[in-house]
């Protein structure tokens, strides 16, 4: 009875019959590990913005069986990723490679903590020749005072 | 006809923003009482306006009104009632009416808990905030019109993105919104501080609460959507560093050292210029995240229903405010600083240092999120950065936040002796060092050394936040009263600090020690995983409102005792024909157990994930503390109400004096 409910749940919502997110075996954790690595680490070309691990898309599954063989195969993450960037681009790579094209975007923070870091002992320096603030009370500001602070006892009385 | 109202009721509540920006503006230029006295008055018919407005959007929900294009894109006659009211922000639209009213709220509230500013100071506020409510309303009804009808009136409606159709997206908005928004107020007071040159440290004592409260929702905003994302997108995933999750945390980072720099400015009267830029600053990244969200220029799984030729109006907008503020703000900023003295080893460096590294951190954020669109432009080619770019470097950007709370906390303001705090701290580092290696070691079997460093930063920050209190007991003979008298703002900092800790715990465990098996399986199947036995008991057909679905139920045993069953369901809405995944989650302290189900395979099997997610309720739990800090924080007693008042005649006094 089941059986039969989830067939015809099939035939209502148009299933594929082909599966789009097969589970791989492996008999090798150190080649497990490395698939689960790579998938994380490349994007679904056709998704919006998500790694072939979380994408549900047709092309992403053709691509983790793709990277499935080639672990298994015995080819190397970086031969893997040269194969898939040869394909579609460094798009494809959510770790972008450090080239001329990214050295900003690699360096970039280091930079900007550097400049903070300067810039912070530039104000702290300056700071040091600030003229301090007058700390004694002029006989007006002393009398205000003295007014204030006797009401605010008075309250804190009742 | 009732659609048409609520447009109307948009264009008076532009008009009122324009009144309230240049009567209140002009007065305080030239002294005229009565255009002040404008602000207040027509900052309230503004929201007042504008509720109607978002009412009748929320009416047009409720009762289908297909003839409102809005409606018809967004809604369905079969979407259950609550998911029509929060459909109302569920597009691009209703956000921007959210953003409005929202605003609009921020701007009444400033003008009912604003007795003690002087009316000069309060007519600019509340005129620079009403300049922003006529950029946003310009937009709203030059480019994204809530209210348009359409033509012929479609029999039903193409659904709410079945994404949205979650009780997490009823309250993530607004609480998102408040906390961006809310980040106009603290920009309000400095444009009306620059405009005035009254940048004293009562300027901060006034903004400071405004801030803390926004910073709270922007906290839970993000905490909540984090939350929706780990259970609603299916993957068990709690952050992905997409571009409008960073477009929200941006805000977050600046406000962060916001709040921090308001303290030094407040107490001590230092950082008055730098103070003031990080206000600019955060709210700008305000304006840049709802540009980058509703513009389209990236993409995202977050970015729902954007268009490009919008992105320019609020691009101009963008401009115009950060470009106008940076320019009044290198006009009028004091060039000669004056204000406290403090020496290298004080709290002040210390603060300062925060802000540096918020700054940064948000920088890095920034460039990682924007570098693809300039890559693109320089035609370096398309590239990605993801999740594996910004966990590599934003984390050591954070990392000496972690060593600095525990510092800051101890260290006195203007001057300490370095020898004094290093007596103080070493036995708590050692403490942190000890207990964080032994815990490591004994619970974890792998990662160990990231794992223990995140542990042992935590327990630093726990323990030194614990020492600054216990200090300011140490001489107080009676304990209990010494409790009573620190005020509610330390308090805040500790809470907020642990809760800082509590999230370290959770994002560290969670990330290095989480396990997950992707499994193929029958009805009556069994798998072990995890030191627990899952079996699939059954699959069944199901169906919803508006969906349908396929829904495994999968019993949990550990060494044969029954801990839960978990459903979790497949499910198509039917209308716009997208299949979603619902996870089924067993949660607690130490751990969740998720499942999600996957799409059917040959035969009966079905693909199912299992995972193991360690301490993953410590990342939201650890918000809430600093969500709660935040609160406590903002309403310490010296900004209540009770002793504005008593101020208020002193405060009026003052103002007279400083009047330009």
């Amino acid at each position: 009875m089941i059986k039969t409910g989830v067939f015809i749940l099939f035939l209502v919502l148009n299933l594929s019959a082909i599966a789009a997110d097969d589970p791989v075996e492996f008999k090798n954790p150190e080649l497990q590990k490395r698939y689960y690595a790579l998938i994380e680490e490349i994007r679904c070309l056709v998704c919006q913005n998500q790694s072939l691990a979380d994408s549900h898309a047709d092309l992403a599954q053709d691509l983790r069986n793709e990277i499935y063989s080639k672990v298994l195969a015995g080819e190397q993450d970086d031969q893997i990723v040269s194969f898939l960037v040869e394909r579609y681009g460094d798009f494809v790579l959510y770790r972008p490679p450090l080239t001329k094209n990214t050295w900003l975007l690699w360096f970039g923070p280091f930079v900007f903590m550097l400049i903070g870091i300067i810039f912070a002992i530039i104000l702290i320096k300056k700071q040091s020749t600030n003229k301090a603030v007058p700390t004694e009370l002029d006989e007006v500001q002393q009398q205000r005072l003295t007014e204030l602070l006797k009401k605010d006892i008075k309250r804190d009385k009742e | 006809m009732i659609p048409e109202l609520g447009h109307f009721t948009l264009i008076l509540a532009l008009a009122m923003a324009i009144i309230q920006t240049i009567f209140p503006l002009a007065g305080a230029a030239n002294g005229n009482q009565a255009w002040m006295a404008l602000a207040r008055p027509v900052a309230r018919l503004q929201f007042l306006f504008i509720s109607i407005a978002f009412g009748v959007l929320i009416y047009s929900f409720l009762s289908n009104d297909f003839s409102v294009a809005y409606v018809a894109q967004n809604s369905n006659s079969l979407l259950p009632a609550i998911y029509r009211l929060s459909a109302v922000w569920g597009a691009h639209e209703g956000s921007l009416l959210l953003w409005a009213l929202i605003l609009s709220l921020w701007t009444t509230a400033v003008t009912f808990y604003s007795k003690r500013l002087p009316v000069f100071f309060l007519a600019r506020v509340i005129a620079v905030m009403g300049s922003v409510s006529v950029g946003f309303l310009l937009f709203m009804l030059l480019t994204s019109n809530p209210f348009e009808r359409l033509l012929p009136i479609p029999a039903d409606g193409s659904d709410l993105n079945p994404l949205l159709q979650d009780p997490g997206l009823i309250i993530h908005p607004p609480m998102l919104y408040m906390g961006y928004v809310g980040f106009s107020v603290a920009f309000g007071f400095a444009i009306a501080a620059l405009l005035g040159g009254n940048l004293d440290s009562s300027w901060a004592r006034w903004s400071r609460p405004w801030t803390l409260l926004a910073w709270m929702f922007l906290t839970i905003g993000i905490a909540l959507g984090s939350w929706w994302a780990y259970y609603e997108l299916g993957w068990g995933g709690w952050w992905f560093w997409d571009p409008v999750e960073n477009a929200s945390f941006m805000p977050w980072l600046i406000g962060t050292a916001l709040i921090h720099s308001f303290a030094a400015t407040e107490k001590r009267d230092v950082f008055k210029n730098w103070t003031i830029l990080l206000a600019i600053c955060a709210f700008a990244l305000s304006l840049l995240g709802t540009f980058l969200v509703r513009s389209g220029v990236l993409t995202s799984v977050h970015a729902f229903a954007t268009d490009p030729e919008r992105g320019i109006f609020i691009l101009i907008l963008l401009g115009f405010f950060v470009g106008g503020s940076l320019l009044l703000y290198a006009l009028r900023a004091p060039s000669t600083i004056k204000g406290g003295q403090f020496k290298l080893f004080s709290r002040e460096t210390l603060l300062l240092f925060n802000s540096i590294l918020f700054l940064v951190a948000m920088l890095t954020v920034l460039l990682g999120t924007l570098y693809p669109l300039i890559a693109e432009a320089l035609g370096m080619g398309k590239l990605s950065v993801g999740a594996p770019y910004f966990n590599a470097v934003f984390i050591p950007v954070m990392a000496p936040v972690a060593l600095l709370i525990g510092i800051g906390a101890i260290v006195k303001w203007k001057q300490d002796d370095y020898k004094r705090v290093a007596r103080q701290l070493r036995f708590l580092l050692l403490a942190s060092v000890v207990i964080g290696v032994v815990l490591s070691v004994t619970f974890f079997d792998n990662h160990l050394v990231r794992t223990c460093a995140g542990i042992v930063a935590a327990l630093w920050v726990t323990f030194t936040s614990i020492a600054a209190l216990l200090a300011r007991l140490k001489h107080r003979q009676n304990k209990l009263i010494a409790l009573q008298t620190i005020p509610r703002g330390f308090y805040g900092m500790t809470i907020a600090h642990i809760g800082f800790a509590v999230t370290i715990i959770g994002i560290t465990i969670t990330s290095q020690h989480s396990v997950d098996l992707h499994e193929r399986m029958a009805p009556g199947d069994k798998v072990e995983f995890a030191d627990y036995q899952f079996s699939l008991e059954e699959l069944r057909p199901t169906t919803g409102p508006n969906f349908k679905a396929t829904e495994a139920v999968v019993k949990v045993e550990k060494n044969g005792v029954y801990v839960t069953d978990l459903h979790s369901q497949k499910r198509i809405y039917t209308v716009r024909n997208m299949p979603m995944t619902e996870a089924g989650i067993d949660s607690s302290l130490m751990r969740d157990i998720y499942i999600s189900l996957g799409e059917p395979l040959d035969g009966e099997a079905w693909s199912i994930r299992l995972y193991h997610k360690p301490f993953v309720r410590w990342i939201w739990l650890g918000a809430i503390f600093m969500a709660l800090g935040g609160l406590l924080a903002a309403t310490d007693r010296r900004y209540r109400l009770k002793v504005e008042k008593n101020n208020a005649a002193l405060v009026e006094e003052t103002a007279a004096s400083l009047k330009p």
